[in-house]
């Protein structure tokens, strides 16, 4: 069914009774070309132009839980492309290209909102630190624009500009960032896949791998039974080390703990997203009302997707001396996801040094704003077995070759990234 | 969570500051060993970058800063932040006895 304004006015005159199911529910087949480990935004998104712009349709999605169960429909929704590193800014770039054609793309809405994202400054060290972002960003063709605190308090008036420990001096503000709804990219994307013929396969968890006798991959023991397929590739940022360890790899990453919460919802307040730079905070509102917002990473390897106390109060911390108003506003809810922390901060997407294994992780807290470029390159990844020109130096060997891309510079520790 | 700390007793985890997985062991490199420079690097690479990043019970390191000021291991479950022991670490803060391998 293609969705329209025909199409929801047929279904309201019908009493909203005459909705189909988005995509299907098949069992696995014993084979497929490509299989995809992971029923994330990243997995089928992969899945989506693997069908859609390499021809490849014979590719099964497959997913322990029920898809956008992980990192997908625990973040904070921010799209977004204000990087500083070469590798990073057109990567990030293109992804927001793409989220800006993803409706059209998918036929769904994903109710992708360009209401900017502006980091704020404290300082006059880290004022020219963003003016030189600022500029990187636009000798490679992306907005951003230096706002002095008199600018931002014409759209901002409700921060604590005067401050005297953190005083708001100004912000790098980019216009086409802003936030999507998170579950809505999920389901667009499986739709889309299953449509141009992908099986997503929900409650079929891998177990192993199948090698023959080169040690190559040649499929996946799961939950459901043995699927035979000519590549796979892995797209499970959190439990990437886990997986990799059942093929016998030890990767450059650890798993951590990243909290996120939501406020009760109240009128439009926010417009768009903004960034405390003297701590990290960072805060947007949902169309629903809710302020949504987060902070730093717990700081100790974990799994269990659930945080502590002494982040919840740093994150609060954040917010009311940036905003202090929000301390009138309850909170509801608090979560945790578990983040593939890399050693330098960015993601990888290469092949594994063993035959018919992709790997896409190391994902840190940056994974959601990736999720149409991710696919698209490890698509062409899995599809030409070689990177794509936008993702050539998000190798795995990097670290080896001392080609690092630490936007946060701060060396192989993966909790401070 | 709370750590207990062998010297202060059990303290709310704010506190403490993480390092990471213990297990990771600086390879015990001099420059006339004779070792040959591939296995060195080898052995840096493995040390400073890859990790076990374990799913159950791991040693880890952690730093009292809010109290003792000691450096501490624990041995602490990744999927349910239970800890089984807290000691001292030892060597910490020595560089020559940990490059010697403990």
């Amino acid at each position: 069914m293609k969705y329209s304004i025909f199409s929801l006015a047929k279904a309201a005159l019908s009493g909203h009774k005459g909705w189909t199911r988005a995509w299907r529910d098949p069992a696995p087949k014993s084979h497929y070309d490509v299989v995809i480990i992971g029923g994330g935004g990243h997995g089928l998104a992969t899945a989506y132009f693997l069908a859609n712009e390499y021809g490849i349709r014979n590719v099964a999605v497959l997913e322990k839980g029920w898809i956008g169960s992980g990192n997908a429909g625990r973040n904070t929704t921010i799209i977004r492309s204000n990087y500083g590193l070469p590798g990073n800014t057109g990567f990030y770039e293109m992804s927001m290209k793409l989220w800006e054609r993803m409706e059209q793309d998918l036929n769904y809405n994903a109710m992708v909102s360009q209401r900017g994202i502006i980091n704020l400054y404290h300082s006059d060290a880290q004022r020219d630190a963003f003016a030189r972002r600022g500029n990187t960003m636009r000798i490679n063709g992306i907005d951003a624009e230096l706002l002095d605190a008199a600018q931002i308090r014409k759209e901002l008036p409700f921060l604590n500009y005067d401050s005297p420990r953190f005083p708001i001096m100004g912000g790098l503000m980019q216009r086409r960032g802003g936030t999507a709804r998170h579950d809505a990219v999920v389901w667009g994307y499986a739709r889309a896949a299953d449509q141009r013929g992908v099986d997503i396969i929900q409650n079929c968890e891998v177990t192993g791998f199948v090698r023959d006798h080169n040690g190559k991959v040649t499929g996946v023991e799961t939950s459901r039974g043995k699927i035979s397929a000519g590549k796979v590739g892995m797209a499970v940022a959190g439990n990437t080390s886990r997986v990799a360890a059942m093929a016998g790899m030890k990767l450059p990453i650890e798993s951590h703990v990243l909290q996120a919460f939501v406020s009760e919802a109240i009128k439009p307040l926010i417009p768009g997203v903004i960034t405390f730079g003297a701590g990290h905070f960072y805060i947007s509102q949902s169309d629903k009302g809710g302020l949504v917002f987060g902070g730093d990473l717990d700081g100790y390897n974990s799994y269990a997707q659930r945080g502590n106390m002494p982040v919840v109060e740093d994150v609060c911390e954040g917010g009311m001396a940036v905003m202090p108003m929000i301390g009138r506003v309850r909170m509801l809810r608090q979560w945790g996801g578990i983040m593939d922390m890399s050693m330098d901060g960015t993601p990888i997407i290469d092949k594994t040094p063993i035959d018919g294994l992709y790997l896409n992780a190391g994902w840190c807290y940056g994974g959601f704003k990736a999720t149409p470029a991710s696919g698209l390159v490890f698509a062409h990844l899995l599809a030409r077995d070689e990177p794509h020109p936008e993702a050539a130096r998000f190798r795995l060997d990097r670290f080896r070759r001392g080609a690092m891309i630490d936007e946060k510079g701060q060396g192989a520790q993966p909790n401070l990234h | 969570m709370r750590i207990a700390c062998p010297f202060c007793g059990e303290r709310e985890n704010g506190e403490f500051t993480y390092l990471g997985d213990a297990s990771p062991k600086r390879p015990n490199f001099a420059v006339d060993s004779g070792e040959s420079p591939g296995g060195v690097e080898d052995a840096f690479y493995d040390y400073v970058y890859l990790r076990d990043n374990v799913a159950g019970y791991m040693r880890e390191y952690w730093y009292h800063g809010g109290g003792c000021r000691s450096w501490l291991i624990a041995e602490r479950n990744t999927v349910t932040h239970e800890f089984r022991s807290v000691t001292a670490a030892p060597g910490v803060g020595a560089a020559k006895p940990v490059q010697a391998g403990e």
